[in-house]
């Protein structure tokens, strides 16, 4: 599981390391790769700066996207369950593994960490929706 | 004779800045009260309907209670505040330009290098072949030890 943003590297890892996240988070400061994949809310972030509209993809190991959530609201995020289930769907792959994953510095239970990964961004990014 | 306090404007108006200061500040945590802000829309309406009662009050009764010139100014601020959670609820965070060129189910995803909150480059397409390591990178790890799926999620920033 990996996370994109506008974010400087050394911002980003502030945010791992005050909330323990153990997920990496790529810095796309230019808008680079946020512009490849069409997926630029222009004027989105403070200061009418370019931002990353929120997007989550779920990407096999042959590099193809199996799923897609594209919000049409951005208070609006895939649930940690949807992405699961995305996950389940792929019949190729072992559900199961994704227990196999790490976990972060609360110490929750590892699907519960791999998915909660999604819900706390989620739940970061809504608590900053101050207008 | 003295007039009596009309408390139910003033607990309404209350009642309704709560309603709109207690979605970013808390119920936006929730996925549950986030989604739908239902639990904001229903303060805010409790309120409005005090200030409604308050307002009706001081005009109908206005021998007994006061309140018309508060309460009119009182009832206008509240429809604004309203009005504001509403269009920042229901408008503002809509206005999501159309994407036709993300990548789509069954298309390859378009590879790329960034760097990663220590400054080393992570390039997808090596990311999605890698083997698994517990605090590593991907997804999750198939029975051969391999990768199986990678969850790649674009954020707004500014955390």
């Amino acid at each position: 599981m990996i996370a994109i943003s506008v974010d400087t590297p050394e911002q980003s890892q502030h945010l791992r390391e005050t909330q323990g996240y153990t997920f990496p988070i790529l810095s796309d400061a230019r808008d680079e790769v946020i512009r490849r994949w069409d997926l630029v809310h222009p004027h989105g972030g403070p200061d009418g700066v370019d931002i990353a509209r929120p997007a989550e993809f779920l990407i096999d190991s042959s590099g193809k996207v199996r799923w897609v959530n594209l919000t049409g609201d951005f208070r609006v995020r895939a649930r940690p369950q949807q992405v699961l289930a995305a996950f389940d769907g792929m019949n190729s792959v072992d559900a199961s593994s994704v227990l196999t994953r790490g976990s972060n510095a609360h110490g929750h239970d590892d699907v519960a960490v791999a998915a909660g990964f999604v819900s706390e961004g989620a739940e970061l990014a809504g608590g900053l929706l101050v207008l | 004779m003295k007039r009596s306090w009309n408390p139910g404007l003033w607990a309404g108006f209350v009642l309704v800045l709560i309603g709109f200061l207690s979605y970013p500040l808390f119920f936006a945590r929730f996925p549950l009260t986030r989604d739908f802000p239902w639990a904001n829309l229903l303060i805010l309406a409790l309120g409005l309907l005090l200030i409604g009662i308050g307002v009706a009050r001081a005009f109908s009764r206005s021998d007994q209670y006061r309140g018309k010139i508060s309460g009119s100014i009182l009832a206008v601020l509240a429809l604004v505040v309203t009005g504001s959670f509403c269009y920042g609820v229901f408008a503002m965070t809509r206005q999501l330009p159309a994407s036709h060129g993300s990548p789509h189910v069954g298309e390859l995803a378009p590879d790329f290098t960034l760097p990663d909150s220590k400054n080393n480059p992570v390039t997808l397409s090596a990311l999605i072949n890698s083997p698994f390591t517990p605090n590593g990178s991907a997804a999750a790890a198939s029975a051969s030890g391999r990768t199986a799926a990678t969850v790649l999620i674009f954020y707004r920033g500014y955390w």
